[in-house]
């Protein structure tokens, strides 16, 4: 069966011309229907409707992406592709990515609902970057020699797992792909990579660059399918060695169970959070106040580490909260595409639904709504940028993740205070005086702000293991330790 | 009050004092549930050495809470690292003085010679510790360039928190050491579960832990059963990560439970079917020195064992009897007999599994070089026992068996040795013999395993 196309002709403020690609299973170098030869619909978030349908790829679409990982990662990939070739590779890749900005700038919008111009300047800028920084990394994959006794020479080599499996969200679909594309593929691994099924236009493009770009068929294979189905396949397949996930903790969960369950494969994740915002007396408020805005509501507050809980010390609360109102009044809603826009519509009815409960349940809980609390508009799934006061700490909207663009500002007396409501989350874990955030990522001065060579991951059940950065080689090599004797007789 | 013991040492007039309670906060305690206590034997004799308190959920719930206590108060972020490389190497130090009465109650509750636990075992694990005490001030994070007029960005690597760590009867000393020491040097707080099999020396050692200064609750030792303690472990919400050495069959099970409690950090060092591979270049004497010593060290109880042999044809003839020989060589008795190279396998469980593999073997057609019969005096004896004529499918070659038999099989090329070595579920270590210098390149990068 012939492959899926989806075409488009954008005519847009920002963004005018023509897409076109194929939108099929892609597996050993090749788009094709899936398996089944189902197909799942792309739903624009703006308007609620159907932009195209895409082949959906199943446990046998699977199996069939492993076995020729397998191959690519025995023959033409692995340690028989030098690091410096698989640098090349990437940079080339970066290269195309960056020729094709506008138009996967454009994808992102249409499939995702961030703007058009957050899209570019962000996630397509933050993709080229991530890209070329793990290119340079291709080449410089080291182990070590080390002093034992004379009699032996031992060192260990960094080997390629050899298959790993990668799911994305669909928060950031096409940065998140080059977060795991970029360490796996500078290591020499061979990947089975799902997107999410809410956001799978970007990878597919960016499928078509692989091959442009010279990767041997089946050094990258992706397959757009749903979680319990196509994902499942994945954590629990006993042919890949490694499984690196990105999304909610709840999953997280089931992925380390699945892995747990069928081969030990090694385990990273990238969970939830809800993370706190501290802003003292002494702060540049306009600063912080700019900083808070983007901490929460930057990408519609679909951000793993958005800055949700702000806390602002009783001495400039007031000053804070009319001066941060203020700001998040002035946000423009509006289609992604246009080009004075700052937030679109949530990425899905599903989500949608969600962060409208979350926000019912903060005004049944007792909670002040003091900006926002509702849909805006008709159509599609946009929400008020939303702040709550006068919350208590065992509310459902301060503890639980909501992932949309809903702050809660909270007020606190001295650092003692703070610290201990701040690491006062998922119900766990208390830290005394002094203690520094339990938190894998501490901002000072700023939010939300992240590069190519700064690791990035959670402590607790925010995840294991971390991306980005040197540390993120870590998460795709094996240790093998060699002891050569040189003389020892016994 | 929890009780002490004395166990008297054989050919000697001399007793060990064990304390039998939960180490808990520094102190022996009694359990707060009192469930049946665990019956610690002597596998040389099957005597009755002596009972164990045994940690139920509660009682793990409050070695928790100790360990939570110093994580935050006096370990953790509370001291330095040059004190955590000062009481570790004092650790050492005291391990060293008493490494003779160590040896022996390794030996009288796990049948190790007195000599290759004080020798082997115990010197490992001194320098083990030492090794991690040098590392404790030498945490190092990194600094990193992103725009030096508008941002510094730096990592601070922390430690984890509490950590639940489950060790194994075979080294039960050497796995005690190579579990406290890295995690005691990083400033983490330890709920430390022995086997239940093995339980002495870990209770010996919490004693020495006292004595160096290490403060409460730093380290708590729970002797438990497996389907309790360590279950308990892996899933508490109060514990940030588990370290497990043990089978892999519970290995799942440690991991399963860390992700459906709280998604702990888990780390895992299971089994092994470790294939050895010898290449007509090869010293032969020297090859059948290490290839008996790969299956037969420990009397076989060890995660890394060479349990599979491959030899090139061209050499097989001539390797086989010379290996034999060497096996042969081996003395398995009480190892508080001086003569004595190995010991009893530990249990009677693990007497029984093993026998079972040995039958299994017989009965799929293997051919039985040496070894393959049961003594007839008390004590869980097997003797070395080598297969010939083996076939892949054979449960001799698949399974870990943990004793001291070992499968021996013929190749022809390189090529089919490899495959041979990588034709395994396992991966922990392999082993080759050449003095081939490209050869032995090529075929240790091309082996399957964390070790070669």
């Amino acid at each position: 069966m012939s492959t899926t196309t989806f075409s488009l002709e954008f005519k847009s403020e920002t963004f005018k011309g023509k897409v076109n690609f194929p939108t099929g299973v892609f597996i050993d170098g090749q788009f094709s229907a899936g398996a089944e030869g189902t197909t799942i619909d792309v739903i624009n978030p703006s308007t609620g409707k159907v932009i195209t349908s895409v082949a959906e790829g199943t446990a046998k679409d699977v199996d069939r992406a492993v076995k020729a990982a397998k191959r690519a990662f025995t023959e033409s990939w692995g340690l028989k592709v030098p690091g410096s070739q698989r640098g090349q590779l990437l940079n080339k890749l970066a290269d195309l990515f960056e020729r094709h900005s506008d138009e996967l700038a454009a994808l992102e919008a249409l499939d995702n609902g961030k703007t058009f111009n957050w899209a570019k300047a962000a996630d397509v800028a933050m993709s080229i970057g991530v890209l070329r920084y793990y290119a340079g990394w291709a080449d410089k994959i080291h182990g070590q020699t080390i002093e034992t006794h004379e009699d032996k020479l031992a060192y260990t080599r960094h080997e390629p797992f050899g298959v790993v499996g990668q799911i994305i969200p669909w928060n950031f679909p096409l940065m998140m792909m080059a977060w795991k594309l970029g360490p796996a593929l500078a290591t020499g691994n061979a990947i089975v990579l799902k997107p999410s099924e809410f956001t799978p236009l970007s990878a597919l493009r960016v499928c078509s660059l692989i091959n442009e770009a010279g990767f041997p068929p089946g050094v990258v294979n992706v397959i757009i399918g749903y979680g319990h189905t196509a994902g499942q396949a994945i954590a629990e397949h006993l042919g890949i060695d490694k499984v690196a996930f990105t999304g909610s903790t709840l999953v997280g969960r089931k992925i380390m169970e699945a892995a747990a369950k069928s081969n030990l494969k090694n385990v990273t994740l990238e969970l939830g959070g809800k993370s706190p915002n501290i802003i003292f007396n002494d702060a540049d408020l306009d600063l912080a106040v700019n900083w808070s805005l983007h901490g929460i509501f930057w990408n519609h507050g679909q951000c793993c580490c958005a800055g949700s809980r702000i806390f602002v010390q009783s001495g400039i609360y007031d000053k804070f909260l009319e001066r941060f109102t203020a700001k998040s009044k002035a946000l423009k809603l509006g289609d992604p595409f246009a080009g004075d826009s700052y937030q679109g519509p949530q990425v899905s009815k599903i989500q949608f639904d969600r962060i409208m409960d979350f926000i019912n349940s903060g005004k049944e809980q007792g909670a002040t709504v003091h900006l926002g609390g509702e849909q805006h508009g008709t159509e599609g799934y946009w929400i008020q940028p939303t702040i709550f006061t006068n919350t208590k700490p065992d509310m459902r909207i301060v503890q639980e993740e909501i992932f949309g663009p809903v702050g809660v500002v909270i007020k606190f007396e001295d650092q003692e205070d703070v610290l201990r409501q701040a690491n006062d989350t998922l119900h766990y874990q208390r830290d005394p005086i002094r203690a520094q955030f339990a938190a894998g990522t501490a901002w000072i001065n700023c939010a939300n702000s992240l590069h190519p060579n700064v690791p990035f991951g959670g402590y607790k059940q925010s995840g294991v293991g971390r991306e980005l950065g040197e540390y993120a080689l870590n998460n795709y090599t094996n240790v093998k330790a060699v002891h050569i004797n040189l003389g020892q007789h016994i | 009050m929890a009780k002490a013991v004395d166990l008297s040492v054989p050919s000697s007039n001399s007793k060990i004092r064990v304390h039998t309670g939960l180490f808990i906060n520094n102190e022996f305690v009694p359990s707060v549930d009192n469930p049946d206590p665990i019956n610690v034997f002597n596998p040389s004799t099957e005597e009755f050495l002596c009972a164990v308190a045994a940690a139920s959920e509660r009682d793990v719930d409050i070695a928790v809470a100790a360990a939570r206590k110093a994580f935050r108060e006096t370990w953790g972020k509370n001291v330095s690292g040059f004190e955590r490389s000062r009481l570790i190497n004092k650790l050492a130090d005291l391990i060293e003085r008493d490494k003779q009465t160590l040896a022996e109650l390794e030996c009288l509750n796990n049948g190790k010679p007195v000599k290759i636990a004080r020798d082997f075992d115990i010197s490992d694990s001194v320098g083990c510790l030492r090794y991690y005490a040098g590392w404790a001030d030498k945490i190092l994070g990194q600094s990193i360039e992103i725009d030096h007029k508008a941002k510094i960005a730096i990592t601070h690597p922390e430690p984890i928190g509490v950590c639940g760590q489950i060790i194994p009867w075979n080294y039960p000393i050497q796995m005690w050491a190579w579990k406290v020491a890295p995690a005691l040097a990083v400033g983490c707080t330890i709920v430390m579960k022995p086997s239940e099999i093995t339980p002495l020396t870990a209770l010996k050692l919490s004693e020495l832990v006292k004595e160096a200064g290490f403060p409460p609750g730093v380290i708590n030792t729970i002797p438990s059963l497996g389907p309790v303690g360590g279950a308990s472990l892996a899933a508490h919400k109060g514990i940030d990560k588990v370290a497990f050495t043990g089978s892999t069959i519970t290995g799942r099970k440690v991991f399963e439970a860390a992700a459906t409690s709280n998604l702990k950090k888990v780390s895992l060092e299971l089994g092994g079917k470790s294939p050895h591979l010898i290449f007509e270049s090869a010293n032969i004497e020297q090859a059948a020195n290490w290839a008996a010593l790969g299956i037969l060290y420990n009397t076989g109880q060890d995660c890394t064992a060479g349990s599979r042999l491959y030899v090139q044809d061209t050499i097989y003839d001539k390797f086989v009897p010379i290996l034999a020989a060497k096996a042969k060589e081996l003395v398995i008795g009480n190892g508080f007999d001086e003569r004595s190279g190995g010991g009893p396998v530990v249990s009677k469980t693990q007497y029984d599994r093993v026998w079972s593999y040995i039958e299994s073997g017989k009965k799929e057609g293997a051919n039985v070089l040496i070894g393959g019969e049961k003594r007839s005096e008390p004590g869980y004896w097997v003797d070395a026992t080598i297969f010939t004529d083996v076939r892949s499918d054979m449960k001799i070659v698949k399974e870990e068996i943990f004793g001291p038999v070992l499968s021996v099989g013929k190749f022809h090329t390189e090529q089919e040795a490899i495959d041979l070595a990588n034709d395994t579920t396992y991966g922990l270590a392999a082993g080759l013999h050449s003095t081939d210098q490209a050869q032995c390149h090529r075929v240790s990068s091309a082996l399957e395993a964390g070790t070669v």
